[in-house]
């Protein structure tokens, strides 16, 4: 694949992942406000996410998409402020992007299980 | 500071690039975290008990007011790429400051 069409596919996907987000982070915001008004534990908190299979699948949807938008966000940053560019730059890239999905997934089978 | 740089727009560029970094660098301990509640809920209980003191409530305000401001900047990105020109949209920055603010400080109050 040209250079060009990897620039162009992960612009695309930047910008998708972005969309999701939006409405992920609304959520998570909202949660995030109801959760500490009502008191921040760890049974209420395990209590949330087992009630429904809908919360584990939506903190593991975010996961990958933000994992996904972070990855693609550091490349940018990577190239345009430390002039790091190239396969080196992007199979490092690649490999952060994949560990925090790993991270994030271990976290969502954490509160889940 | 370069003359050509100090307006609205670059400003709104260089803080979503910085709150960006900062949320990348913040997720692996947000993961970890997380992660103490395999060990048991007493774990992920002594943490979160750890977490209730004041200078870790404010950095928890700090880290929603910049998600809300990486939100509040990326809808401004993509109302500006995406939605046709219109002169509304150069107040958009201010839009996206006030809206995050806003969100920073519901949180502090709910907290």
């Amino acid at each position: 694949m040209s250079a060009a069409r990897t620039q162009a596919i992960l612009w695309l996907v930047q910008r998708a992942t972005a969309a999701l987000l939006a409405v992920f982070v609304v959520i998570h915001i909202a949660t995030m406000i109801h959760a500490v008004r009502t008191g921040l534990d760890a049974a209420s908190l395990l209590a949330r996410v087992h009630a429904s299979i809908a919360w584990p699948a939506f903190y593991g949807a975010f996961v990958i998409v933000a994992a996904l938008h972070a990855a693609i966000g550091l490349r940018t940053v990577a190239a345009e402020w430390l002039s790091w560019r190239g396969t080196g730059a992007d199979a490092t890239i690649a490999l952060v992007g994949l560990a925090l999905a790993a991270a994030g997934l271990r976290a969502v089978v954490a509160v889940s299980a | 500071m370069r003359p050509d740089r100090n307006h609205p727009a670059w400003w709104a560029f260089l803080v979503h690039r910085v709150s960006g970094i900062a949320l990348a660098l913040f997720l692996p301990l947000h993961f970890w975290a997380l992660g103490t509640a395999l060990q048991g809920a007493a774990r992920l209980d002594a943490f979160l008990e750890w977490t209730d003191r004041p200078a870790v409530i404010a950095a928890e305000w700090g880290l929603v007011t910049l998600l809300a401001v990486h939100l509040a900047g990326g809808l401004r990105l993509l109302a500006l790429e995406f939605l046709p020109w219109r002169e509304w949209q150069k107040a958009l920055a201010a839009l996206a400051a006030a809206a995050a603010l806003a969100t920073g400080l519901i949180f502090a109050l709910a907290r």
